[in-house]
Order: structure tokens, then sequence, then C-alpha cells
């Protein structure tokens, strides 16, 4: 490796991002884009969910009960005088579940009988509907206890579960989802990056003018690889200081293990693309065949959304080939768990193995020949 | 190495591709050397196998069988040695367009590994050569296509080179800026004794080459200094003319005799090559004078000896149209004050002209000069800013579908469905006219006799030759029997005998009241046309019958110039006058 000729190579390669703003558009401007799109539109909370509240016989008792609804940050609770109205609110979508104290409530919990709430939910969107259900039941407890407390006898409950969650103590969706985002956004770029800017220079003709100049096939790669190296850090950085700032996603690991980790990961995003540039020459296809064979899978086969333990075992074991899935793994540990060694060596081992598989792929298959 | 010895030498070389399930011989039985302070000559068509020889000789491509041994490295062992010493430039150069002319020449130079304290010199020598010097800070991509070619010279020849390889380095570049590139690949040859090869699709480039080969086909049909192939068409080729006869008369009128190699149309006459030791055939009213060959001849004699048949044979290629002419406008294209603007740029800067029914009308011009705009315009596919422009009585800017159905297209790409059998193109074209039934049928069976398209008839697009590709483009172009018939550079890159070929076919539909408008970028194409517009920078030069155009540049020095000679002429005049005027 001549240093002249690869220094060289690198010059023009950062002439090139300076003056050519597509390059500076997928490294900065597309994570800002999809962290702000999945940032704030994707979020497997609850919140403000509109709900129906009906007493078929209105008494203070009841009021008190709905009274536990109105506080809460996860509800948007509506009165409806009866039953056949709310029902075709929950048709008409304008509520997502219904909460009916029946007229025989006040009597029931006056007695100390069983009062019974009937809870209407609509199950088509699944993550509300539980959600809901737990709720209400939360409200159901709490009151039972202040109407025990009321009348001063003990609470007694058959069983009396306590759940702590750990890690994640507010159980904000956001803080595993936007780290696993950032997974996702450089498996994107990196490949992006790559697969675009060799492609280029097929299609335009300066590899052939390359090819046939004393420059050596490694130095045109690692030519190439630095710059966009730095480049997609650089995307890197942008993309976890506004998800550290916007979404204030509390980061717990150590700083440099996660710039340590990141830097490997984008070996193996670069990699992928620089293979795939070797195979597809020109800029349209590359750009699709770095959408479907390295974002899609990311997205899906990760772990970021979708959990991997839920899927059926010969999908689950396409998963270990996803460099975005070791890389997930990281990034949520690191940000919501803190340094954890022993996931953090296993899955940095992978992505070692993964970015070293691809360069030398890419090493063996290009050759300074046109055939 | 010993002195003395040529740079490259080629043995037996043999090159074959893979596509699809087919092995695609690019390249055979090649042998040639290139001796230093020379230049060596690779004339031949598109698809010839030009580009492939080329990526042999500088290491980028290893033969399948035979040798290939440059500056003594045999590309075998060696190939990165060759890639390291070789100066190639390749057909598309690779210049970074978002580089400056002085950052691509800083990198080719940093890639070579030229010592620092050598630059300042080299680059002086190199800007004079190319006529780059004011432009050092101008982004590549602003570059017009003759200066981008002469910088992509520039940047091969960072590091003065030994051996030199051009893949078409005058392909698409004005004939201005193809003189001045032929100029600089002459100095270096007489100044620093460098070797070159160089490859070429303008057969009138042979000339400046001291060895020329003829490659058709993967082949090397002939090689030797041009001096030669022209001795051997000496006292060969002539001028017919009739009294009172076009040049199209003449030639019906020659059709049949087996004396002749070749005939052309060129406005009043017919330029003919006799077959060797055939006697001068007597025919009544027509005169022959003799005219010097060209290389042309020779090309052409080796090509029908090479391929005998139906295509080398001078039939009347007479595409009968079914429908009458008549009815139709005498003026059938008039344009008057056309003008388009791009944004603030003007492309087409006010021009008029008019063409008869039956003629053929030339646009011809550089890279830039408005042709395409205009022939959009005239199309209907690009409305004009302001002006009139009326096509077979129609005005296209309020009837552009009418004046569409009287039109025939067919451009520079052929768009033809390659997936797609012959048959099946010509049933889509004709659909796509809006022919049914019976007529459909008829038509088809018309373009399959007339255009000789059976034996291909239910083989895909992508599998025909460049020739017959170009006669199936023809045939869908004409399947609805349009009265204009426009041709986007019908024919660059085809042989010497499908564009006879061809013309012969355009020639007979003139004959039938076909209006045709051809733009081309091949000079002595124009010769072709009765009449033409020479355009520069979106106005009109020169308009006229060729022969009137080739005398404005007459001058003592030039008793007898060509079109090229005209073209360049009257471009520096015209660039003269707009100097002065601003």
């Amino acid at each position: 490796m001549n240093g002249e000729r690869l220094l060289a190579l690198m010059r023009k390669e950062m002439l090139q991002i300076v003056r050519d703003p597509s390059s500076i558009a997928i490294a900065f401007v597309m994570p800002l884009f999809l962290l702000l799109l999945f940032g704030y539109g994707v979020s497997l909370d609850a919140r403000h969910v509109p709900i129906a509240l009906v007493a078929s016989h209105p008494t203070p008792q009841t009021s008190a009960f709905f009274a536990g609804f109105q506080g809460s940050p996860y509800f948007n609770p509506r009165l409806y005088p009866d039953m056949p109205l709310a029902r075709r609110a929950l048709m008409g979508r304008d509520v997502d579940g219904i909460v009916w104290l029946r007229a025989d409530f006040s009597r029931g919990t006056l007695q100390g009988a069983a009062a019974p709430v009937s809870v209407i939910v609509n199950g088509v969107n699944a993550n509300n509907a539980r959600i809901i259900e737990g709720y209400v039941q939360g409200v159901w407890a709490s009151w039972l206890a202040t109407q025990a407390q009321r009348r001063g006898s003990p609470l007694i409950l058959p069983v009396d579960v306590r759940s702590r969650v750990w890690f994640n103590p507010a159980l904000r969706s956001h803080d595993y989802l936007v780290p696993g985002l950032i997974a996702v956004i450089m498996t994107l770029i990196g490949a992006l990056l790559t697969a675009l800017v060799v492609a280029r220079e097929w299609e335009r003709g300066t590899m052939e003018a390359l090819m046939a100049s004393p420059a050596t096939m490694a130095e045109i790669l690692v030519g190439k690889l630095i710059p966009y190296f730095l480049l997609g850090m650089g995307g890197m950085g942008i993309t976890l200081v506004l998800a550290m700032g916007l979404f204030s996603v509390p980061l717990v690991g150590s700083f440099w293990v996660l710039v340590l980790c990141s830097a490997l990961f984008l070996m193996t995003a670069l990699g992928m693309g620089l293979l795939i540039s070797t195979i597809a020459k020109n800029q349209f296809v590359a750009g699709m065949i770095a959408l479907v064979a390295t974002y899609l899978p990311a997205f899906i086969l990760s772990g970021f959304i979708f959990d991997i333990h839920s899927m059926p075992w010969p999908i689950r074991a396409v998963t270990h080939l996803i460099a975005a899935r070791y890389f997930v793994s990281i990034l949520q540990t690191l940000f919501l768990a803190g340094d954890v060694w022993p996931v953090i060596a296993r899955n940095s081992g992978a992505l070692v193995l993964i970015a070293a598989f691809f360069l030398a792929l890419v090493a063996r298959i290009s050759r300074k020949r046109l055939d | 190495m010993a002195a003395g010895a040529p740079l490259l030498e080629v043995h037996d070389v043999r090159k074959t591709f893979r596509a699809a399930k087919e092995v695609i011989t690019a390249v055979s039985d090649v042998s040639f050397t290139v001796p230093a302070g020379a230049i060596t000559g690779l004339l031949g068509p598109d698809g010839a196998g030009k580009t492939t020889l080329m990526r042999l000789c500088a290491g980028l491509l290893l033969p399948d069988s035979g040798r290939v041994v440059a500056l003594g490295f045999d590309s075998r062992q060696a190939a990165y040695r060759i890639q390291q010493s070789v100066g190639y430039m390749p057909q598309r150069f690779g210049l970074y367009e978002d580089l400056t002319v002085q950052e691509n020449l800083d990198l080719f130079a940093d890639l070579n590994g030229v010592a620092r304290a050598l630059r300042p010199a080299r680059y002086a020598d190199l800007l004079r050569l190319t006529g780059l010097g004011p432009f050092g800070k101008r982004l590549a991509r602003d570059l017009s296509g003759g200066m981008k070619q002469k910088l992509g010279l520039a940047c091969t020849l960072v590091r003065p080179p030994r051996l030199l390889v051009l893949d078409e380095p005058t392909v698409g570049v004005d004939p201005i800026s193809r003189r001045e590139l032929w100029a600089i690949v002459s100095d270096l040859v007489s100044g620093s004794g460098t070797g070159i090869l160089v490859s070429t699709a303008y057969l009138d480039e042979a000339e400046r080459c001291q060895n020329v080969l003829l490659v058709h086909r993967g082949k090397v049909l002939d090689q030797g200094p041009p001096g030669d192939f022209r001795a051997r068409m000496a006292g060969r080729s002539f001028f017919a003319t009739g009294a009172g006869a076009s040049g199209r008369a003449i030639q019906a009128s020659l059709a049949g005799h087996g004396e002749f190699v070749d005939a052309v149309v060129q406005r009043d006459g017919v330029r003919v090559v006799l077959r060797p030791d055939a006697p001068m055939p007597v025919l009544p009213g027509i005169a022959f004078t003799p005219v010097p060959p060209r290389f042309e001849d020779a090309f052409v004699e080796r090509l029908r000896e090479a391929a005998p048949g139906p295509a080398g044979a001078m039939a009347s290629m007479v595409p009968a149209q079914g429908g009458p002419q008549d009815g139709s406008p005498e003026v059938m294209i008039e344009v008057h004050d056309l003008r388009r603007l791009f944004g603030s740029f003007e492309a087409v800067r006010g021009i008029s002209f008019r063409v008869h029914r039956g003629q053929i009308f030339g646009l011809l011009g550089a890279n830039g000069a408005g042709k395409t705009t205009t022939f959009r315009m005239l199309c209907g596919l690009l409305p004009p800013s302001s002006g009139t422009l009326t096509v077979a009585g129609v005005d296209v800017r309020s009837a552009a579908a009418a004046a569409r159905a009287r039109m025939g297209y067919m451009s520079q790409k052929f768009s033809l469905y390659g997936d797609l059998s012959v048959a099946q193109n010509l049933a889509f074209f004709s659909a796509a006219y809006g022919l049914r039934g019976a007529r459909r049928a008829q038509r088809l069976r018309w373009a399959a006799e007339v255009f000789e398209l059976d034996p291909f008839w239910d083989i895909n697009t992508t599998e025909l030759a460049l020739g017959f590709k170009q006669r199936l483009a023809l045939a869908c172009a004409l399947i609805h029997e349009p009265r204009i018939l426009f041709l986007d550079e019908p024919t660059s890159g085809v042989d010497p005998l499908a564009r006879r070929e061809f013309w012969g076919r355009i020639n007979a539909l003139a004959e039938q009241g076909v209006t045709i408008m051809v733009t081309t970028h091949f000079m002595e194409e124009a010769e072709y046309c009765d009449e033409l517009v020479l355009m520069s920078l979106g106005s009109i030069l020169a308009a006229g019958p060729p022969a009137q155009i080739r005398a404005r540049a007459k001058t003592e020095a030039m008793p007898d110039p060509t079109m090229d000679d005209a073209f360049i002429a009257l471009i520096a005049a015209h660039e003269a006058q707009t100097r002065r005027a601003s």
C-alpha cells in the first residue's frame, strides 16, 4: 500500500463529499429524518386512550370509581349516559374501550358483595387493548383499597402481585426503541454510502480509469472505506446526540464503549455496502439491494421492534446472520442496563466476525479486471 | 526489451464473454504489433470488438488464449505492471466531475507517482497542449464534451507513457475538437517517440495513422499503412453524373451492374468504386469522372469480401409505401422564428426554415448546437417558447396529436423492446399507431418482405446485430405510413455497409414523396441530403444544398473543401463574429 496514492484517493473522496450533497444528505439528513419519523411515530405506550365510562345508575360510588380515570395520563375518559350510545362510539372508533358499571354496582359495593364491572375493549389494536385491561384492573384495585380504608376493614386479596421493572422503570418504550433505531439507521447509512459511491464510479467510468492507473485494488477500497467511515461516524454522532437530547434516552453505560461498538458496527455496514457495489455496478440497483438486503432485515430481524424469542426457530436462526441484531443488543444494554461485559463481549465478537467476513470477501472478489 | 522491438505485441488473441446462456466471441485470431514513434489505428464499427481489444492491451482483461505483451510484460503474469506503465484512456474517460481541472490532474499525478518537482513543468506543458490553461479552477462537469476529452487525455499523459492506448478519444466530439485532439496525439509521436494505439469509428481518421487495422466482428480483416489501402483502390473510384438526372436516378440505373463494389449517392451524382480489373460499363447519358480513392472505399471492399450476400449486393432497396403520398402540402415543415429557452439559457435562438415534400433535409451541428431541442419541438414533444411551427400543414402547438399521426420517428437508441421478438415489436408499434385487423396484418407482411426480416421474425431484438436493429427500427417507424420521417442520428455506430443500405432505403422513400428530416454528426452523411442547415449555439450558420455550403468555405488554400472543412471554417467565422459583436 502506497501512502501517497492512498492519500490522493482519500483527498479526492473528501472533495467529492463536500461538493456533492448527496453523500452528506445520506450521512446527516437521513438519520435525522428517520429518527424523527420513527422516534415520534412509533411508540408502544398507550397514552390518552379515549375511553367511554357508562354508569347505568349514577351514584356517589360510581362517581368515586370514575374519578380514578380522570387524573390518569393513560386515558381520555368520556361519560356516556347509556350503553347503546357508548357502543356506537366504540363502533365508530371514537373510543377504544367501555367501562360499564351496571345498575347494581352501588348496592353491591355497599353490601360488600362482588360488584360487577364490565370492561369492553376494542381488540383491533391488541397492544392498546391489553394496556386498557391492565389499567382498569389497577384502577379497580386502588378503588377497592380506598373503599376498604374508608370502612376501616382490611383489604383481603387472595394473591398480591408486586411487580418491579428493572432497567426501564418508567416502562417508556422510547428508551428501548430509540437505541434499537440507531442500529437500523446506521445499517442503512453505512451500506448506502459505500454501495452508492462505488457504483457511481462504475457508472461514470471513473473506475476503469482508476483500474488503469498504478493504484492497487486495496488502495482503492481503503481509500473509500476511511472517508465514509469518518462520515458514517459523524452521522452516528448526530443520531446519538439527538436520541439523547430529543427523546431524553438515558445512557447508563460508558460513552467510549458505545463509540467503540458503533465503529465496529459501522465497519460491518460499510463492508456490506462495498460487497453490494462490487456486484451491482449501477447506483439504482445498488440502492435497491442495499435497502432490501440490509435495511429490511435490520428492521425486522434485529429485535428492534419484534422480539426474536417469539419468532419460529428457522427465522430465529436467520437472525444470527444479521449484524444489526448484535448491535441492537449492545445498544439496548449500554443505554438501559450499563456496561454488562458478557453481553457486550459476546455481541462485539460477533460484529468483528461479520465485519471481517464481508471485508475479506470484498478483498477477494475485487480484482483489477473488467471481466 | 530490445531496442527497436515493438512496444506492444498481440499474438493470436481470443476473448469470449458469457452472456446469459451463450458464449459471445468478442475477439478472435487477432495479431498485431505497435511500434514506437507511430500511431496505430484500430478502425471498425460499433460492436467490432475494439474496446475489448483496447482493454486486453491495457491489462484490464486477460485473453482466453494467445498472448498480450506490453512494454515487455505479459498480461497473464504481470497485468499489474502493464496497468502501472501503459497510459490508457478509456472511451468514457473517468473524469471526476465534482473536481476541478487542476484537482483531476493532481489526482492522476499522485496516483501515477509523478515527482512534485517535475509537476509544474509537466502541468504547464499539458495545459498548453490542450488549451485548458485558463480553465484550471473550473469543475470538470462544466467543461464542453471536447474539453472533457482533452482533459482526459491530459490526465492520461500526466506521467509521459511510452505506450499510449486511446479508446475512441474522438467519439461524440465536434469536428474542431477532433482536429485538436489529433494534433495533440500527432505531437506526442513526433516529439517523444511514444507508441500510440488508437481506436476510432470515423474512417476518415485512418489517414492520420501510420498503420491501420480494419476490425470487423472481432477479426482483423486487413492491416497496413493507409496509403497502401488507397493505392490498391487507385484508378477505381469515379464520380458518375448525368445531364439533368438526380443522383438517386443515376444510382437506380447503376443498380444491377455487377462491375461496381460501391455506389453512394452524393447530391448530383453517384460516387462509384469499380471491382478490380472490371471494365468500366458504358451507360448512355452517364459520365464518369475519376476521383481520388478514399480509405472507406477499401474498407467497403473488404467488408463485401467478408460478408457476401444480399446485404452486400447493390440491390435497389425500395420499400414500397402502400398508401398514396399525394394530398399532402408542398411545404411539409415550416418553421418561423422558433425559440426555446431553458430558464435563462436560449437553446434555440429564433431559427427559420422550410422543408419541401420528398426532400431529405439535414440538421447538422456539434453536441449542444440545439439539434435535439429543435427536433423535439418539430415532433411535438417539447413546446416552443415562441415562434410558429407547422408540420404537414398542421400547427404542432395546437394539434400535436394530429401532427404526430403523420410522423414516423426513429431515434439513435432505436427505441426497440429488447425482450420482444421482431414480430412483437412490429405488432406493438402498429397497435400504438392504431392499425387493426387486415390492415395491420398487411403492414406486418410489408415490413417482413421489404426489410427482409423474415429470418429473424421470432428472435428477440437484443440478439440482433446492430445493422438489423436499425432495419427493424426503421420498419417500426414506417409501419403507419407516415408522410414525414424523423431520424435522430440514425446511423451512429453502424458499419459502412449497413449505413449504405440504410441510406438506400431512405433515398427510395424520398423518391416516393416521403419527407425525411435527419440529424447527424457524420459530416460526410450530409452529402446524402437535398438541403441542410448547419447549427451552432442555437443559431443557423448556413442553409442550402450541400455543394453550396461546401462552396462557402472555398479558399485558395482549400480549393475543394469537405463538409468537415466547411463546418470548421463556418464555425470559426461565426465565433469571430460573435466575439466582435460582444
